[in-house]
């Protein structure tokens, strides 16, 4: 299986705060990949200078293909509230003509169900109809990667089950490639092909580990199958819980405020 | 409905007293409702020349002027507002500008454009700009950073940046200045007519004062307060729909 | 570079191209003198005891006008923000009365009134009104139930509640409804001196140097003046509400 996305010694420094120390790792094509690091280990930083919003201080990363999407947490604000929920959709695709992008929002927003809400406004429906919106609009604009940041971590905890399965779905039925952010444990396990686990400050890999679950999954199944309880343990142990906090809180904020107003206003 | 007999009850019931007072008292100064209204009707209605020449060339001028300086400011408060190097500029000249008392340059556009429209319009423009254009820089910097980020990711086209992005998000506090610029541009009318002509609604209401008229300068002051209320409420209208898509309550959004 | 830097820059400029077009002959000639004529008026004009006494008297009716319409619009505020009531019911007097432009009073005032002082402070007053009145009644409109309803509670009465709950609540938008009026009243006392002729102040100076031996270069002393007091005013005013407001 080819590439879709290669991380090559990737650092990023705020001043004299390393967030990331030199991260090397690849996305094939069709693999869902996801990173699980302690909260605020620098997995923000990695996933804007993935997404191109602001530059690494140091190494590569490649593409295969022309373009990605974002899955943001915060579904409120990263919808347009002016526009209805199928022009939310329809918001990447304006250089299509416009039947194209009609259909093709039309299309995303029956893969997540919506097709009924498509002239409703996105603060009208709930937090997790909303996040499928989101979701919708990053399918819509056919991505090479969809990257998704903490994208279950806003939901209340059912509605949290119901998008984890309709993201396996979705992305089992059109074949897209996906890294998921999270400082989820059971999520990284649950949803993933493949599991990056990263160290707090800088953010280092301290593993890359297969996950061997089948591609079918359910949430009371799985969940207590032996392979997903091994391997959740191994994850939770790699990552010290329990353990000394390694975070330097105030680094980490100061670190956190540089990253937002690093962003490249387009 | 109950609301509404509320409200024109005692606007009614004012209305009344100073009618009863005026004729009592029989000042010239304070003449009672009915007069001014006779004198409303003697001077616009049976003479609707008074209406071409001086009211509609008022409105004419309010309105261009007001559109004038709406156009040019939230053009140039959408550019400053998403650029804190520009506003850095241009901020304190900004500050200091929109200080200066409008009237107080009357004399220099007078100068400088011969009189006539041109030099009201200027005065119109040089003083409701200020609010549209404060507000708008405003708005435009309130673009929260998500929305900046989803928009850089997709990789939108910058008018599509500008008028699909920072315009809709800013256009709440843009109507806010609009509006105080509307009712800044009938203050603004009528000073530049006080001095600037001899036509307009402000020219009227001085020829009233010098033939000590005062039933119809009462009729010109009803007149200007009639017309500020018809506007703002014209705009509310406008704005209502414009701005249909916020959500309107707590309970409409949900969690 | 430092924001402050930048700041005089932008400043700079603006001057540099008002000299450019002041001397252009594109222009009718002592139209608009350049900044650099202008300024070495200003600094005449500011030792000249007789302008320092228009600015005092400008500066000082605006204070007055501001005074009176606290002492007016604040009250009134505080009642009909807190009884419905009498909102609902002079809803229409006050919508009504709102767009009617203070320069539009000038006629009546002037014959109501006289050319005193008294004809420019009333218009100051009637225009600075409004701000203050509705930041007053949008503060106690946006007053948190909950917190009334704790006073209450702790057995506050409806008196006790509105002078200590709901007036330092609605002091931030208070204070922002007077620093506006001040900017409004200053605007006004200029236009009705220039226009009305009174006897003293920055907009009669103005209209002098205009009307009498056409000084335009004392005409722009008379509008950056009045600028540079509409700053002082709203810095000022935006400091006290930063102090004041501090929770």
């Amino acid at each position: 299986m080819s590439n879709m996305l290669e991380v090559a010694d990737l650092g990023h420094t705020y001043g004299d705060y390393e967030a990331i120390g030199g991260l090397t790792f690849n996305v094939r094509a069709g693999e869902l990949v996801c990173v699980v690091g302690p909260s605020g280990c620098g997995k923000s930083t990695l996933l804007r200078t993935i997404s191109g919003l602001i530059a690494p201080s140091r190494g590569d990363v490649s593409l295969h293909g022309s373009h990605l999407a974002v899955v943001f947490q915060d579904y409120q604000r990263s919808l347009f509230p002016w526009l209805t929920v199928q022009g939310n959709v329809e918001f990447p695709l304006r250089s299509l003509p416009r039947a194209e992008r009609r259909s093709r929002a039309a299309e995303a927003l029956a893969w997540v169900g919506l097709s009924a809400a498509a002239k409703k406004r996105p603060w009208q429906l709930s937090g997790g109809m909303q996040q499928r919106v989101a979701i919708a609009r990053a399918l819509a604009y056919r991505p090479a990667l969809l990257l998704m940041d903490e994208p279950f971590a806003s939901v209340d905890a059912q509605t949290r089950f119901e998008l984890e399965d309709l993201l396996l779905r979705v992305r089992r039925e059109h074949d897209t490639t996906v890294l998921v952010v999270t400082h989820d444990i059971d999520e990284s396990v649950y949803l993933g092909d493949r599991i990056l686990v990263l160290s707090g400050s800088p953010a280092k890999l301290v593993a890359d580990l297969e996950v061997p679950l089948p591609a079918e999954r359910d949430q009371v199944t799985t969940r207590t199958d032996e392979a997903f309880v091994a391997l959740r343990s191994k994850v939770a142990r790699l990552l010290n819980v329990g353990g000394k906090p390694t975070l330097d809180v105030d680094k980490w904020a100061a670190a956190e405020r540089e990253s937002l107003s690093e962003t490249v206003s387009s | 409905m109950n609301k509404f007999l509320q409200r024109w009850t005692v606007f009614a019931g004012l209305i009344v007293v100073w009618q009863l007072a005026g004729m009592a008292a029989d000042d010239p100064f304070f003449p009672p409702p009915s007069e001014i209204v006779t004198a409303a009707w003697e001077w616009w209605v049976l003479e609707p020349q008074n209406v071409t020449e001086h009211i509609l060339p008022s409105i004419g001028r309010l309105l261009s002027g007001w559109a004038i300086a709406s156009v040019i400011g939230v053009a140039l408060g959408l550019l400053l507002g998403r650029s804190d190097r520009a506003m850095e500029y241009a901020g304190p000249l900004l500050v200091f500008l929109r200080s200066i008392p409008p009237p107080a340059l009357v004399p220099v556009f007078l100068l400088l454009f011969r009189g006539g429209t041109s030099m009201q319009l200027a005065t119109i423009v040089f003083g409701v700009i200020w609010p549209v254009l404060l507000n708008t820089v405003d708005g435009a910097r309130s673009v929260d950073v998500t929305k900046v980020d989803t928009s850089a990711v997709f990789r939108i086209p910058r008018h599509q940046w500008i008028l699909g992005v920072v315009l809709p998000a800013a256009s709440p506090k843009i109507f806010a200045g609009l509006r105080v610029s509307l009712s800044l541009s009938l203050v603004l009318m009528v000073i530049s007519e006080l001095v600037g002509t001899d036509n307009g609604i402000g020219s009227q209401l001085m020829t009233a004062q010098r033939e000590f008229d005062y039933t119809r300068m009462w009729a010109g002051i009803v007149l200007l307060g009639v017309l500020g209320y018809g506007l703002n409420t014209a705009l509310l209208a406008v704005e209502r729909r414009a701005l249909a898509w916020q959500p309107r309550s707590r309970d409409e959004q949900h969690a | 570079m430092r924001a402050f830097t930048r700041g005089l820059i932008g400043i700079a400029v603006f001057l540099a191209l008002w000299e450019l077009l002041g001397r252009s002959p594109l222009l009718p000639a002592d139209a608009l003198p350049p900044p650099s004529l202008v300024f070495g008026e200003l600094v005449a004009q500011l030792t000249s005891p007789e302008f320092i006494s228009h600015v005092v008297a400008t500066v000082l009716a605006v204070l007055i006008a501001i005074a009176i319409a606290i002492a007016i619009a604040v009250p009134s505020g505080l009642v009909l923000g807190s009884i419905p009531a009498v909102r609902h019911a002079t809803r229409a007097v006050i919508e009504f009365l709102r767009p009617i432009p203070s320069v539009a009073l000038i006629p009546l005032a002037l014959v109501v009134l006289g050319f005193g002082p008294e004809t420019k402070i009333t218009l100051a007053v009637y225009a600075a009104l409004w701000p203050i009145l509705f930041n007053t009644i949008y503060a106690l409109d946006e007053l948190d139930p909950l917190l009334v309803e704790t006073s209450r509670v702790f057995g506050t009465g409806r008196v006790g509640v509105l002078f200590r709950v709901a007036l330092p609540s609605a002091l931030p938008f208070v204070l922002t409804g007077i620093r506006l009026a001040a900017t409004t009243a200053l605007i006004v006392m200029v236009s009705v001196e220039l226009m009305a002729g009174s006897q003293i102040g920055l907009g009669y100076f103005i209209m002098e140097a205009r009307s009498g031996p056409g000084r335009m270069d004392q005409v722009l002393v008379g509008t950056v003046v009045a600028g540079a007091i509409g700053v002082l005013l709203n810095s000022g005013l935006e400091r006290v509400r930063r102090r004041w407001v501090a929770w």
